[in-house]
């Protein structure tokens, strides 16, 4: 806990500022003060837990699910062939180039107000760090290892799964670490753009409504769920690199 | 008469990236034979081609000219023939001691539990009782040499191939395990190749010393260790081995010179 002393007394020290200037602004709409953001929480709890909170997890869950597969078939995939790699690797970085906030009213046009037209946002800006990290990871494997094992009678198969993947791993969490926060952007823009439920389908409402602190509310939500992601990676990530943790 | 396990017939090789020492091969017709049992060192300068000796046995290059024998067959994949211990211990740092151990018999596909259980055995003598659970990033420099040589035993292979195993130890650890080594090569009958560039190291342990030279040309010559076993290191100090250390280390520092 010492770890986030300094974190947590800056965070207080602004939250203090900003709940003492929105009282002396004192335009809840356009400023709304923390208390009255968890005030709102609390009342909304009911609706923003069970219906809109639910939607945007089930967003979130399906576009990393796609993104890992996705990322980390491109990666296995661009490690086994130079010119899969010649291929592949300028398209991907390109791909990011692309303002997607720009993009994704078409893919509302394409997919309608479905659920897909917000995975497809969401996997498009996760896809990239599962895919470069873990293809920086496989490619980083050791070539004296790799001979080690040849010299045993290793197949191409036991260097995949007894080398590749095991030196892959670290390098894995950390880009799935940056996934699991994006994913939270990529399904709140989605749902920005055309939802009929979800978190930021409702901060958005609440905006047309002039509820300032209606739409601080389920960003509010949206953070803790973020943060909480990022930490369950973490433990599992902590699991699997036990030899690490020394 | 005793019974060849190694026999290079006039090997020639040199890599591909084709760096030739003065127009010549890293190897050129190399000829050797090293016999079931023996202890033969391979003493030469750095870069005289040592090591590349042993990626020739192992089967990681193959030779341009001349064949290689391994137990009386000459095969065209030779991977998995040989336990071989590499210059650095190469321990994978995500395994524990147990499990890097095991490595070789899991990729010839003996079952985790069998593979374990005769490990365990192997621990003790070993010195690696207790700390099996432990990774490769909590042992001393001397420990992480006999899992990785542990591991090299485990290959099932008579013929063991050590590269400079012990050039990273201090000198007291470096003793301790060239008796420890002499001890289990003895118990286990197989035929060790050791590279070092210790000219005293190689005396004190093996039966024969092979010096690689490349000036004026690549070559391989021998000697015979005039000692007999069991030895002490005292036995260093025999004015017969002291006059052969002297030769040695003069024929090494002749190549440094130029
Ligand atoms: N994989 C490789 N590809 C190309 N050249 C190589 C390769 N490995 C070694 N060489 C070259 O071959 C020569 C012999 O190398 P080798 O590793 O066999 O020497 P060594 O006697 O083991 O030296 P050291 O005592 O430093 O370990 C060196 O000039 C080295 O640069
Ligand atoms: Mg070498």
């Amino acid at each position: 806990m010492k770890h986030y002393i300094f974190s947590t007394s800056l965070v207080l020290l602004i939250l203090i500022g900003w709940e003492v200037g929105a009282q002396i602004y004192n335009k809840s709409y356009i400023l709304p003060a923390p208390t009255d953001i968890l005030l709102k929480l609390w009342e909304l709890k009911g609706i923003l837990l069970l219906e809109h909170l639910p939607a945007t997890l089930l967003i979130m869950v399906i576009g990393l699910a796609i993104s890992l597969l996705i990322g980390g078939g491109l990666a296995i995939w661009m490690n086994k062939s130079q010119l899969l790699e010649k291929t592949f690797y300028p398209i991907i970085i390109t791909s990011q180039t692309i303002p997607i906030i720009a993009l994704a009213p078409i893919f509302v046009l394409w997919f309608g107000y479905s659920i897909w037209s917000k995975v497809v946002v969401t996997v498009l800006i996760t896809f990239f760090p599962i895919t470069v990290s873990t293809f920086d990871g496989l490619r980083s494997s050791d070539k004296d290892m790799k001979e080690l094992l040849f010299t045993m009678g290793a197949s191409k198969r036991d260097i995949f799964f007894k080398l590749d993947i095991p030196t892959a791993l670290p390098s894995f969490f950390s880009g799935l670490k940056v996934a699991v926060t994006l994913s939270v952007i990529g399904a709140a823009i989605g749902e920005w753009l055309g939802a009929q439920a979800g978190l930021g389908y409702f901060s958005r409402r609440m905006m047309t409504q002039f509820d300032g602190a209606g739409v601080f509310a389920p960003i509010l939500l949206l953070s803790i769920v973020g943060v909480s992601l990022f930490l369950f990676v973490t433990s599992i990530e902590k699991y699997f690199l036990k030899w690490r943790n020394r | 008469m005793s019974r060849a396990v190694l026999t290079f017939q006039d090997v020639t090789f040199h890599y591909p990236s084709g760096n030739l020492i003065h127009k010549h091969p890293i190897l050129e017709d190399i000829h050797f034979q090293v016999n079931a049992g023996e202890f033969v060192s391979i003493i030469g300068a750095s870069g005289s081609g040592k090591s590349t000796i042993f990626r020739l046995i192992t089967g990681l290059e193959q030779p341009i000219e001349g064949k290689i024998y391994l137990n009386g067959k000459s095969m065209s994949n030779q991977l998995g023939q040989v336990g071989y211990m590499p210059q650095q211990d190469l321990l994978m740092p995500w395994r524990t001691v147990m499990d890097n151990a095991i490595l070789p018999l899991e990729i010839k596909g003996v079952k985790k539990a069998e593979a374990i259980d005769e490990v365990r055995k192997l621990l003790g003598e070993f010195g690696l009782e207790g700390v099996e659970d432990a990774f490769p990033s909590d042992l001393s420099g001397g420990m992480k040499q006999r899992v990785s040589f542990l591991r090299s035993v485990l290959s099932g292979s008579n013929i063991l191939l050590l590269d400079e195993p012990f050039s990273a130890l201090d000198a007291i650890t470096r003793l301790n395990m060239q008796e420890w080594l002499l001890g289990q090569w003895e118990k286990r009958r197989k035929t060790i190749l050791f590279i070092t560039h210790d000219v005293e190291e190689a005396l004190f342990l093996s039966d024969r010393i092979f010096i690689l030279e490349q000036e004026p040309n690549p070559s391989l010559k021998e000697v015979h260790v005039p000692l007999r076993r069991p030895r002490n290191v005292r036995d260093l100090t025999r004015t017969e081995v002291v006059i052969m250390r002297g030769h040695l280390i003069d024929q090494l520092r002749l190549k440094v010179k130029k």
